[in-house]
């Protein structure tokens, strides 16, 4: 669907079942964001599980990135903000699903609008998010290279095998084309406001809001270990801990993403 | 600088897709000769159907043996999928019928494999979709023959019988230029040669049968997906970007973004048409794509020496392989196929039609069959066989000589193989 925040237009998949369907009016409200560099379907196998399992999921491209229009926003905080106002033109308080630069979003928006944010989960994250600088240097000049050295890193070991959740797909391969595909500049732009964003442990320390943390044992991006402050931070969260997934384990490991999701959703819904 | 993290290509032709059987430890790819698979839970099912999770339901759509192997030539090609069929005719069937509708148009190269000629000039009109043919080393013919119903353009990366080889990059520039994907069949090539997506084509077509399979002994095609092509963009692509109520109006593209075109082949094209491959002609396949990279550079090893010695040979009038510095393509081939520009190619023999008839009955080693491909040299002379009815101007207008051999160089000893073509060379010379 397409919807428009502050005048501009955004592209959001929803499981194909309309927000806006008598049977679904009053069910949550799941916004899913993706990462640095991504789009909405990286929650494909979240997305439409979730609009068929009682809530209205809402994964949206974010500004400039997939099919929503430009430009992208200039840092964390615009994009919190902006997740406010997704909050307001989807008409409620929203629980926010994040990954990556998306769970940094997340928890920004939960600590700085709390009235809007229901409750979060956040996947593949650390307290901080360095950027490996030549994958920085390739991204600044949209070298190929980038979407490479991404998709080589995003998932765990298995995943230089296979076999892939979804019969026939691979997923570095699909990781790659997302990247390759994105606007020019959009990961170069993306990548920096992951590395300079330091308001993750404040964030979480004001959080009042329930939150689950997703972390891959795996993760070579933002290692298990690099969320540890972060969780000690929440103080109350609920940690569930993939044996098998790295960065993304939304694909890596889908049923036990949306399990997660499920007791989450299920712990936190009035 | 870093490298990426990935395996090389030699690696992922063996492992790609496949890691042992969490189960009983198999090392091979174990054939999962099962029609259907056991539901956990009636929302599993539920699930299944409604494209809400992933997994096996039922073989005509998706089975694990054929999944490893659709990942690996996903790998293989750098696509983002790969749906396997039940031939490389097959193949080219689901990726038509899951892009274009009654009243589309095709543009297409001329010196195209028979089977798909006949299939687009013939049997696709019968269904509303009409194709142009054109000259597949001309860019600009391409772009004039794409008018306002063309929905797609399609070529081989390395042509048949003549070896043409196609400029990717050239054609794909013409195609996006018009919002259109370039289709690529790259059978003769295999990825190992070439890999299409790189240069800009946006689906790879091959029928698995010939070198990916390399042993002639299964049937089998595959769409790889490149998932670079943005299917919503102008809106000429209405069975991606439109609601489809097959599955309660979803729209392949919001849901599925870069995997749009393989999410609704598999969906649409194997649900409705079932040209599935069968798990056991995939195992057989697999087997042939584990030794693709070591078998394909001695193809071409083979190839460049069979080449020297027809070239060498008095009863030979002209060779056309892209390695022979007469090969219009020659230096095209040079610069796109620096491994070899694969291990077919025709030749003229002294003598005409006649001439052609005594060669192919006096090869020993050579089979004279109707395929390519396999990893035994095979041989086939059209003028006395598949086209043996047609006028030599027929013959001529299809681009095929009454003196042409065409000539699939296997793996034998490669002095075994110039030995055996050598004599029947020398025999086809006695009137
Ligand atoms: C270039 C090319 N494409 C497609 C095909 C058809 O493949 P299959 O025989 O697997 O249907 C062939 C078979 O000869 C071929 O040579």
């Amino acid at each position: 669907m397409r919807f428009d925040v502050a005048g501009r237009s955004v592209l959001a998949a929803t499981g194909a079942v309309p927000i806006d369907r008598p049977e679904v009016a009053g069910a949550p409200i799941v916004v899913l964001v993706h990462g640095a560099g991504m789009d909405r379907t990286v929650w494909s196998q979240q997305t439409r599980w979730l609009a068929h399992h009682g809530t209205r999921a809402v994964a949206v491209d974010l500004p400039g990135h997939g099919g929503s229009d430009g430009p992208v926003l200039g840092s964390i905080f615009e994009l919190a903000t902006w997740i406010s106002e997704v909050s307001d033109a989807l008409g409620g308080a929203i629980h926010v699903v994040g990954h990556s630069m998306g769970a940094f979003i997340g928890l920004e928006a939960a600590a700085e609008f709390p009235n809007k944010i229901s409750s979060l989960v956040l996947m593949g994250l650390g307290a901080a998010m360095p950027v490996h600088p030549d994958l920085q240097t390739a991204a600044d000049v949209d070298d190929p290279l980038a979407a490479d050295l991404m998709a080589g890193w995003m998932h765990g070991p298995d995943q230089k095998f296979g076999t892939h959740p979804t019969p026939g797909m691979s997923m570095t391969g699909t990781a790659r084309a997302i990247i390759e595909t994105s606007p020019s500049g959009v990961l170069a732009e993306d990548l920096k406001l992951c590395a300079e964003y330091d308001g993750a442990i404040a964030a979480a320390a004001a959080l009042t809001c329930q939150a689950t943390l997703v972390l891959g044992r795996l993760d070579r991006m933002t290692p298990r270990k690099s969320a540890q402050p972060l969780v000690e931070a929440l103080g109350h969260a609920n940690v569930v801990e993939l044996a098998t997934s790295g960065h993304a384990p939304m694909s890596e490991e889908p049923e036990a993403v949306r399990a997660a999701l499920a007791d989450h959703l299920f712990a936190t819904a009035d | 600088m870093v490298e990426p993290d990935h395996h090389h290509f030699d690696t992922r032709a063996l492992h790609a897709g496949q890691r042992p059987d969490p189960v009983t430890g198999s090392r091979a790819v174990p054939i999962y000769q099962t029609t259907s698979y056991v539901f956990d839970s009636v929302d599993h099912a539920a699930g299944l159907f409604n494209l809400e999770v992933s997994g096996h339901l039922y073989s005509r759509i998706s089975n694990p043996t054929v999944a490893v192997l659709e990942e690996r030539l996903a790998s293989l090609e750098g696509g983002v999928g790969a749906v396997c069929t039940s031939s490389g005719q097959a193949a080219l069937h689901l990726a038509m019928v899951t892009i274009l509708n009654a009243g589309d148009h095709v543009v297409a190269s001329r010196n195209i494999y028979g089977g798909t000629h006949n299939m687009l000039s013939l049997t696709m009109p019968r269904f509303g979709v009409t194709t142009t043919f054109v000259d597949p080393r001309d860019p600009k013919a391409f772009a004039a023959a794409i008018q306002e119903d063309t929905r797609l353009v399609f070529a081989e990366t390395l042509g048949n019988p003549g070896i043409e080889v196609l400029d990717i990059a050239a054609i794909a520039e013409v195609a996006h230029a018009a919002g259109l994907p370039l289709v690529v069949d790259s059978t003769f090539a295999t990825p190992y040669l070439i890999r299409p997506i790189d240069h800009g084509a946006d689906i790879v077509i091959h029928s698995v049968t010939k070198f990916l399979g390399g042993h002639g002994v299964a049937i089998g095609g595959v769409v790889v997906d490149g998932g670079r092509f943005d299917w919503a963009a102008n809106g000429k692509f209405p069975t991606l970007s439109e609601p489809y109520d097959g599955y309660h109006g979803i729209t392949f593209t919001e849901e599925f973004g870069t995997a749009a075109l393989s999410m609704r082949a598999r969906a649409e094209g194997l649900r409705d048409f079932g040209g599935c491959m069968s798990p056991t002609n995939a195992f057989y396949l697999l087997q042939g794509v584990e030794t693709l990279p070591v078998r394909m550079a001695r193809h071409v090893e083979n190839t460049l020496r069979v080449v020297e010695m027809l070239d060498a040979h008095e009863a030979v009038t002209w060779i056309s392989h892209p390695s022979h510095p007469s090969h219009p393509d020659h230096a095209l081939a040079t610069r796109l196929y620096p491994k070899g520009a694969g291990a077919i190619l025709s030749f003229g023999i002294e003598g005409g039609r006649e001439a052609g008839r005594r060669f192919i009955e006096a090869v020993e080693l050579a089979s004279h069959l109707a395929n390519v491909g396999d990893a035994k040299t095979l041989v086939i002379h059209p003028g006395s066989t598949t086209h043996q009815q047609m006028s030599r101007e027929d013959l001529a207008a299809a681009g095929i000589s009454e003196e042409l051999v065409r000539l699939s160089v296997g793996l034998e000893d490669p002095d075994d193989i110039c030995a055996d073509l050598s004599r029947a060379l020398r025999v086809s010379q006695r009137a």
